[in-house]
């Protein structure tokens, strides 16, 4: 055999796949994306019981090989060597719930008669064990045909005997010649479900009735009243989480970037090149790396949520909500991971089973207040909201924030309503999930999740982010005012001319100034980048100064308005600045028709809102 | 539709009381949309099987909870109606 030996891990949703993946891997995995589809693809590596090295991909959750969500048709697409740009694999591992095997059972059948290798992982046999259901795995053995090794995988329980269950599996090759498309893959589902609780039945020794810890938990998160209650305040902590915790580890990237460009200021003459480290790279990446630890506390919350089989509740007491405006209570879990970031959220929106009701979710997903919102807001509040009382305890800068996030949710679901009724009409789809047992995250789990994450974002803050802030800056020093010229740097540059002739005749209605015309551009590729922009524009403009944050704040009181900042904070709730948002959302939807009309009806509203808020504002004085 | 054919039983699943345990009498296939029906089986859903509401979400509205063999499923009140269920003794 030439090429490493393909393994792919399989089976229902809930049956602790990933699990058992991060204990087969440890840290040596990649994640990355399927050709065509945007649906994950989590590579890794692990070994047979011999020393030799195996490939082994985790396949999305399904419940059959009948896909009704795009990522169910990855799975069913590798398993048949359909999927393009993936090889067959040489066996599957089907990881079955120990404690629900007359369900699981029956997509192991399906599985097995695909005629590859197959290894049964009889996962968390000890939660089955807790649960009162004893099983006999050479029972399962016997009936199913193929080994069958019991597991507990987030205890690295059985890995070693998985290993080399699946080591003989792959030596002894094919065992029936069977590809998809021969009948007995496809036979029908009641029938597969009969043979499945028979050899359930043949394979269980004993069972007592089921968990009741999970019910009684359950009879207060579900509850009409409690159960909202219970959201609600986790909610509140996660959001006050992302604002108070996160103050230290930020203020202390932020010292680090301002010694950085000092060190760079004192150490190397004045020039071009200095200019553009300094003005353009380091105050870039910094304004925008300054917000990982904001971005870590959110995902770290919302895997918490999901690992621990919470977020699954979330979304049973959020249906009733979201059928009002035409979407399913599966819509939450998207909706609320874009609070940290649109692109994984609108990636979250592959579990949706309707089409439409997917599209509608990932049309409105970039209303939702995501983390790259957060410098620009913080900036502007901080400079032009005067920080007095409003109540005890409610200060006007936090109910400014809490108000944008306000409005970004309002207008999510009035975009959904109307979108429902026009572009996205259909048949109200449908609220049908299992609801996992729950379960305590484990920490492994969480931190390779976050350790994903954080360098997702920093290549995206050294990548795309470096590159527009140095277009930028060159744009903005060249060419350069003839010595002697009343005319700023700024507006003598290319990026001020396009800014004062292009943007400035569109915008100026709405109250915004030059500085705001020339850093909507850049702020395309990324809305942190506004914040970056406008430092920028600001250190070309007066190089002596000093160009630290204080600055900034100082300019922008003496520049801006009260009513041109509130307009400015009502576009960036709507605008969809956002390079990476507009690209998944063409992955997602296959071609460039949704994102067109995604960017096309947020600049819209955008333009409305911020229009409507300068003009009210003028009115009443500010 | 032929009249003979129907199935008419007192309690859906939508109905039933919570905590009362049942078998699935029949299952109104027409009813339900194509992908709704096929999610249905693949969560085992079949006539014999034994069920139970756990929890509903509000009085009146949104969706259910129900047990099936000892998995928990979610499922609108709509698509909870057109399950015939038996209560068990008991």
């Amino acid at each position: 055999m030439n090429a490493t030996p393909l393994v792919a891990l399989v089976g229902n949703p809930n049956s602790g796949k990933s699990a058992l993946f991060n204990a087969l891997t440890g840290a040596r995995q990649k994640v990355g994306n399927y050709p065509g589809v945007t649906v994950e693809r989590h590579a890794g590596r692990t070994s047979f019981a011999d020393g030799r090295p195996v490939e082994l991909i985790d396949l999305p959750g399904a419940y059959s090989l009948d896909p009704s969500s795009p990522d169910e048709r990855v799975t069913r697409d590798v398993v048949t060597g359909a999927q393009s740009g993936e090889r067959l694999p040489d066996a599957l591992i089907v990881v079955v719930d120990a404690a629900n095997l007359d369900n699981h059972l029956r997509f192991t059948l399906q599985l097995i008669a695909l005629g590859l290798p197959v290894v049964v992982a009889l996962n968390m046999i000890d939660l089955a064990a807790r649960d009162g259901l004893t099983l006999d795995p050479a029972a399962l053995e016997r009936e199913l045909g193929v080994p069958v090794v019991p597991t507990v995988a987030v205890r690295r329980r059985g890995i070693d005997e998985l290993k080399a269950a699946l080591g003989e599996a792959v030596r002894q090759g094919p065992v029936v010649a069977l590809r998809a498309g021969d009948n007995s893959v496809h036979e029908d589902i009641a029938t597969l479900q009969r043979r499945a609780r028979a050899i359930s039945l043949a394979a269980t020794v004993s069972e007592t009735p089921v968990r009741r810890w999970t019910h009684a938990f359950d009879a207060v998160a579900l509850h009409p009243v409690f159960g909202l209650a219970l959201l609600g305040a986790i909610l509140f902590v996660m959001f006050q989480a992302v604002f108070a915790w996160a103050q230290a580890p930020m203020d202390l990237i932020q010292a680090g970037f301002d010694a950085l460009a000092r060190f760079i200021t004192a150490t190397f003459p004045d020039s071009i090149l200095r200019s553009l480290v300094v003005d353009g790279v380091i105050a870039g990446v910094g304004a925008v790396v300054v917000f990982l630890p904001q971005i870590l506390i959110l995902f770290f919350f919302i895997l918490m949520l999901e690992a621990s089989g919470y977020m699954v509740r979330a979304a049973f007491l959020m249906d009733r909500i979201m059928a009002s405006v035409g979407l399913s209570g599966r819509a939450f879990i998207p909706l609320l991971s874009s609070f940290a970031c649109a692109v994984p959220g609108i990636m979250a929106t592959r579990t949706i089973e309707d089409e439409k009701d997917r599209l509608t979710t990932i049309l409105i997903a970039p209303l939702m207040t995501c983390s790259a919102r957060l410098p620009v807001y913080t900036l502007i509040i901080g400079a032009l909201i005067p920080d007095t009382r409003v109540l005890p305890f409610v200060g006007l800068q936090g109910l400014v924030m809490f108000a944008l996030y306000v409005m970004g949710i309002v207008g999510a679901f009035f975009a959904a309503l109307v979108l429902r009724r026009t572009v996205t009409k259909g048949a109200s789809s449908g609220f049908m999930m299992e609801m996992p047992k729950y379960q305590m995250p484990r920490a492994r789990d969480i931190v390779l999740g976050l350790w994903t994450r954080a360098v997702i974002f920093l290549k995206r803050a050294g990548t795309i982010i470096a590159t527009t802030t140095i277009i930028l800056w060159a744009l903005l020093s060249f060419p350069q005012p003839p010595a002697g010229s009343h005319v700023s740097p700024v507006d003598y540059s290319i990026a001020g001319r396009i800014a004062n002739t292009v943007v400035q005749p569109i915008v100026q209605p709405i109250g915004f100034n030059r500085d705001i015309s020339l850093a909507l551009i850049p702020a395309m590729s990324a809305r942190e980048v506004a914040v970056a922009a406008i430092g920028t524009v600001y250190s070309v403009d007066n190089p002596d100064s000093d160009n630290g944050n204080r600055a900034m704040i100082d300019n922008l009181r003496h520049r801006w308005s009260l009513a041109t900042a509130l307009a400015f904070l009502m576009w960036f709730v709507f605008a969809p600045q956002c390079i990476s948002t507009i690209a998944i959302t063409r992955r997602e939807t296959n071609g460039w028709k949704w994102p067109a009309f995604m960017v096309g009806y947020l600049f819209v509203l955008a333009y409305i809102a911020a229009g409507a808020t300068y003009w009210v504002a003028t009115a009443i004085g500010l | 539709m032929d009249m003979s054919s129907r199935v008419i039983l007192p309690v859906s699943l939508e109905s039933l009381p919570r905590r009362q345990h049942a078998t699935v009498a029949a299952i109104d296939w027409a009813r339900l949309a194509v992908p709704e029906a096929r999610r249905l089986r693949e969560l085992g859903f079949d006539e014999g099987v034994e069920v139970e509401v756990l929890h509903r979400a509000r009085l009146g509205s949104g969706p259910i909870a129900c047990r099936i063999g000892r998995m928990t499923v979610a499922l609108r009140r709509a698509v909870a109606g057109a399950i015939h269920v038996a209560p068990l003794a008991g």
